[in-house]
């Protein structure tokens, strides 16, 4: 009896020891472009304050983006994004929440770069949607960095696109992610 | 046998705290904190740093110009022989500048006497949520304008400074939900020559504006001023101008009718001698497109 109790008894101590599994920024960035073949300028904004978490026990991975922070070169074009496109004061925030699919595949201990397909719900312009993605983690000096690329189908998220501005703004939204992860103390 | 007990407590314990980690994971996000909240202006309260005639308590983005053109036509009642109006047309050619987020200027040309006129505009209060909030913009415009039309009669004394007239006003307005904004702006216009000649060189008014977002690119404005001691009986009357805005990509297109002819303060408040009440009111439109003068923050 007493054998078993310090058997599992070492177990737990072992598991609460056992590392630093959350890893999270507020300083990520993402770039969304939505720019058509066809259009003399791009249609491009970038966000340079998303707040990730990744859970490396769990494979658990959110992101939370604030839309009024996505920067454009142009002011109106900014002010179209917010006022007519994802209506940044009726939904403020895009939220991704979902997990990595060949977790057990990434070896947090080691250096590298590790593929990765994540899997999750993305609510965007107040529609939630399951979302895929291929991306890779790259675990380096301690810290980890999240890059994906990805499409949206953004009438998919009730944003319409005007026939008006067709051949300059895209029906599908190219998103690209980066994010460089320190750990959560 | 107590060391036993006591390792099942420590057990115990540590199997709570383990689960309780676990159920954490749910949201991750909220291990992070939320971000304090931050001061945020208010924006897009108008369409345009116009309402219609008068300026708005919006402001053009730091770097951008805004290109406008304005037409005001003849009086509808002139009926088809002239195209209700539109056969004889009056325009004003614009320029506007975004300085700060709370600084623009602007240079223009009527051809209504040919009247040249310039105005800056400064907010040194803004409308904003979160701390340090505040309800409402307060926004100062200091304008002139410049006659520029030959004398009326050469051989008289004739002055420079009767070419000259100013205004001051302070708009004050509110955006009160995302389809309703709405200002009040006391102004003050001084001519140095009066163009009625029993009216005052200085003319107060109360102007009231306002827009209704009809849906997301299109809203219904009015503009209308109250002239507190300028109309004189039977020649001149207070401005008033309805219309519907309309945005496209780069442009707005704000369309109305108005019993003003005029274009700049001066004009259109000490000078409107249309009646709304006898129908005197004519078809106008602004156009609008901004340009990016100094590249933004952006992607690239």
């Amino acid at each position: 009896m007493k054998k078993v109790l310090i058997f599992l008894f070492s177990l737990l101590v072992l598991k609460s020891v056992s590392a630093q599994d959350k890893f999270f920024t507020k300083a990520g960035k993402i770039v969304f472009d939505a720019t058509t073949p066809k259009s003399p300028e791009n249609i491009d904004g970038v966000n340079k304050t998303v707040t990730c978490v990744l859970d490396t026990k769990t494979g658990n991975i959110q992101f939370a983006v604030l839309m009024k922070a996505f920067e454009f070169e142009r002011a109106l074009m900014q002010e179209h994004f917010n006022e007519n496109y994802v209506e940044s004061n009726k939904f403020p925030k895009t939220d991704f929440k979902g997990a990595i699919a060949n977790a057990t595949s990434v070896n947090y201990g080691k250096e590298g770069v590790y593929p990765v397909k994540v899997k999750g719900k993305m609510t965007l312009h107040g529609i939630t949607k399951d979302v895929e993605a291929d991306g890779k983690l790259s675990v380096k000096g301690g810290k980890i960095q999240v890059q994906s690329n990805f499409q949206l189908t953004l009438s998919d998220f009730g944003i319409d696109i005007p026939q008006l501005v067709a051949d300059k703004v895209a029906k599908t939204a190219k998103i690209t992610v980066d994010c460089l992860l320190d750990p959560l103390k | 046998m107590k060391t036993c007990k006591f390792l099942l407590l420590i057990f115990c314990a540590m199997f709570v705290q383990a689960t309780r980690v676990a159920a954490q994971d749910d949201d991750l996000l909220k291990l992070v904190g939320e971000d304090k909240p931050k001061k945020e202006f208010v924006k897009y309260a108008f369409k345009s740093p116009r309402v219609i005639n008068g300026h708005s308590m919006e402001f053009l983005a730091p770097g951008t110009m805004d290109f406008r053109i304005l037409h005001r036509f003849g009086l509808l009642s002139q009926g088809a022989d002239n195209f209700f109006g539109l056969d004889q047309a009056s325009m004003r050619l614009g320029f506007d500048f975004g300085v700060r987020r709370n600084l623009m200027f602007g240079v223009g040309r009527s051809t209504f006497k040919k009247e040249l006129d310039g105005y800056i505009k400064f907010a040194p209060i803004m409308q904003s949520t979160g701390p340090g909030s505040f309800p409402f913009t307060v926004a100062l415009v200091g304008g002139v304008t410049l006659n520029t039309l030959p004398w009326a009669d050469p051989t008289a004394k004739n002055y420079f400074s009767s070419r000259l007239a100013y205004y001051f006003q302070t708009i004050l307005g509110r955006k009160f939900s995302e389809g309703i904004s709405i200002q009040v702006s006391p102004t003050l216009v001084h001519n140095n020559l009066a163009p009625i000649q029993s009216q005052s060189n200085d003319i107060y008014a109360v102007g009231f504006g306002g827009r209704a977002k009809v849906s997301k690119r299109m809203a219904f404005t009015w503009d209308y001023f109250y002239v507190v001691n300028g109309i004189e009986n039977g020649i001149n009357y207070h401005p008033l101008s309805i219309g519907v805005d309309i945005e496209t990509g780069g442009h707005v297109f704000q369309l109305h009718v108005s019993n003003a002819a005029g274009m700049n303060e001066r004009a259109f408040i000490t000078e409107t001698v249309n009646d709304w009440s006898k129908g005197e009111i004519r078809f106008g439109f602004n156009l609008s497109r901004v340009f990016q003068l100094t590249k933004g923050k952006g992607a690239k």
